[in-house]
């Protein structure tokens, strides 16, 4: 199956249109993002890559509703992000795992069906099935602290996906890991996005990463945040770790550090 | 079963110096009193049994100094001559107040020692049994008590110092015997009635205004300032108007507890509600978690260190206020007025007495609160080690 451009056939899941957003500092305004145009279509992988203070983690918070833009217009599942937030319309992964380290791996990621009121029948099938699924299988009585930090990443994506929404929003899920960890889990969860057939939204500053994940890349650059270049990805949508040798993957790679290269001059 | 052959381990500088000069000291004593018994003053060859522990200790140190002694022999061969040598002396020395003379001292120095080289060799043991490894973690602090209640009983003694400045340990264990109805009616009225139920409701409205508190901004602004100026009263000062206010039985007391434990309670779960880092807020927002969602399921376990802390100061500053309490004014009970009655007439055994009985109900009491913190914070750095 080959990836879709957003623009023909598929549902818009997040539709962004002259996006800005300042922060009010005591040394001035801080323009975090200026002028943003992007949509993302229905089961789109797409990663938000740049250099530090390029605002893409901010564009990420935009869309889930932890930060309120200041100019422009953004809906998500047709929704203000406000909505879409009160409707559980994504699943959130952030940089740390943020487990809660009084309750047992189980009890994390059951923490959001609680919080939406699901029966216990309810929350025990779906602990057992998102750990199933990100091979956590036999862990369920663990404490976080007890889990090697892969694992605790793992688990907080189980918790973002335990109550089954059509959007995931991770950053930087696994800036924190050793590198074989992060390709061991970047296959697996291209296989669970493959699976699921979820739109992901993916903050990252590796390119391989970014590259190995995506159908589109948006590259951004900083002062103030905005888009510099869009990559159509066309690699085929299942991927494993060896594609990152073949001429196509080096393309796209070098496209993307190229527009990093670019966007990165600017401000030297 | 833990091997009792541990091989000896060597020894430290400092237990070979001490051993030798126990030894040393214990050698030359014994030979100065068989020489000449009047020159040290007390009857030691005399006392049959006080020449078996002198002979038992001085046997026992050699083979601790020159042979390769196990640990665990070590432990229990110091530890039992030390008691016994120390035990004999102070048999000794009872009749005999005031008339310690230098081979007397110089034996106390000996068990001394002895009980110092135990504790070395138990702290050094490292048994992987787990409730052999409580035992002796138990066992230390145990001799060191011991052993401060047995210098304080041959100082006192030995001295003679006046039973008003300092009573022998001896005196009010006898006391303690004697009357515990009255001591036990103190404790009643002044920790059953006034500790507890004022730290129970100093406690519980502290903890509740903080959450009243943490819900409207304009009470955290106008409610802290005055808090911390109620936790500034000097509790003297306010101990006699709760008298006036509240009469001189325990509800007077239990208000000064009120006053004393409020603040401590109220500021540390302000301070752990805030605890939470901003990703833990973002994750429950991210759910659409209200407001008593996030409190119940987020903020308030990760107040509970906090909320402990609090917990554990208030449980020793509730008994000071409630026994200083008594001092301005009670019916003819409780601790404080215990205290400040019988040293007025002189009885400063029962005056020990009743401070002995504080220490430990407030030790007690301290160790139960530490006891549910471990239990409740179980996932806390500081508790899962």
């Amino acid at each position: 199956m080959q990836p879709q451009p957003a623009e023909e056939t598929v549902r818009s899941v997040i539709d962004i249109a002259k996006l800005s957003l300042t922060f009010e500092t005591n040394d001035g305004p801080v323009h975090a993002l200026a002028d943003i145009d992007l949509d993302i279509g229905e089961g789109e992988f797409v990663s938000f890559i740049g250099p530090s203070g390029c605002g893409k983690t901010t564009l990420l918070r935009v869309i889930a509703d932890l930060e309120k833009p200041t100019g422009g217009s953004i809906s998500v599942n047709g929704m203000t992000p406000d909505e879409a937030r009160l409707k559980r319309a994504y699943g959130y992964v952030f940089q740390a795992a943020a487990l809660y380290p009084w309750r047992t791996i189980a009890d994390n990621i059951a923490l959001p069906l609680e919080i939406m009121g699901m029966s216990r029948a309810e929350r025990s099938e779906r602990i057992a099935r998102n750990m199933e699924l990100v091979n956590l299988a036999g862990f369920e009585r663990k404490y976080p602290w007890q889990l090697s930090g892969g694992m605790q990443q793992r688990a907080s994506i189980a918790r973002a996906l335990s109550f089954d929404p059509d959007l995931l929003l991770m950053d930087e899920p696994f800036g924190a890991l050793d590198e074989i960890v992060r390709d061991h889990l970047n296959e697996q969860l291209l296989k669970l996005w493959d699976k699921t057939n979820k739109t992901v939204v993916f903050v990252t500053h590796s390119i391989p990463e970014a590259v190995f994940l995506s159908t589109r890349i948006v590259v951004l650059c900083p002062r103030p945040g905005r888009i510099y270049d869009v990559i159509e990805s066309d690699l085929p949508r299942d991927r494993t770790l060896d594609i990152r040798e073949s001429p196509e993957f080096l393309k796209i790679a070098h496209r993307v550090r190229e527009g990093l290269r670019a966007g990165h001059s600017y401000d030297d | 079963m833990m091997s009792v052959a541990q091989p000896a381990a060597p020894k430290t500088p400092v237990a070979r110096i001490l051993s030798t000069g126990a030894l040393g000291v214990a050698v030359a004593a014994s030979l100065l009193a068989v020489i000449d018994g009047e020159s040290l003053e007390l009857y030691l060859i005399d006392t049959p049994s006080l020449a078996l522990a002198v002979g038992a200790a001085i046997v026992l140190l050699a083979a601790y100094r020159f042979a390769r002694v196990g640990r665990v022999y070590a432990c229990l061969g110091l530890g039992a001559g030390s008691y016994a040598l120390a035990f004999s002396l102070i048999a000794l020395i009872t009749p005999h107040t005031g008339d310690a003379g230098a081979g007397f001292w110089a034996y106390v120095v000996v068990a001394w020692a002895m009980a110092w080289l135990c504790v070395e060799e138990m702290a050094a043991l490292e048994p992987r049994d787990p409730m052999l490894r409580r035992l002796v973690s138990l066992a230390i602090p145990l001799t060191f008590g011991i052993w401060l209640l047995i210098l304080w009983q041959v100082l006192v003694v030995g001295f003679a110092v006046p039973r008003v400045l300092l009573p022998p340990p001896s005196e009010v264990w006898l006391r303690l015997l004697a009357s515990p109805e009255v001591l036990w009616k103190d404790f009643q009225q002044t920790f059953l009635k006034g500790v507890l139920i004022g730290y129970a409701i100093g406690c519980a409205s502290g903890f509740l205004i903080a959450i009243l508190v943490d819900r409207v901004p304009f009470l955290r602004r106008g409610l802290l300032p005055i808090g911390n100026l109620v936790s500034a009263l000097p509790i003297i000062g306010v101990a006699p108007i709760m008298v006036m206010w509240f009469g001189f039985d325990w509800p007077s007391k239990a208000a000064v507890v009120i006053i004393m434990t409020f603040f401590p309670m109220l500021v540390n779960t302000v301070t752990g509600l805030a605890a939470a880092d901003r990703i833990q807020h973002d994750l429950m927002h991210t759910y659409a978690a209200d407001h008593r969602q996030t409190l119940v399921k987020m903020r308030l376990p990760m107040a509970m260190p906090f909320i402990f802390n609090a917990l554990k100061i208030n449980s020793t500053l509730a008994l000071i206020g409630a026994i200083v309490a008594e001092f301005f004014g009670t019916p003819i009970v409780g601790m404080g007025f215990r205290i400040s009655t019988e040293v007025g007439r002189m009885n400063i055994d029962m005056v020990w007495a009743s401070i002995a009985v504080a220490a430990l109900a407030g030790s007690l009491f301290y160790g139960l609160v530490a006891l549910v913190e471990r239990v409740v914070t179980f996932w806390h750095p500081s508790v899962r080690g």
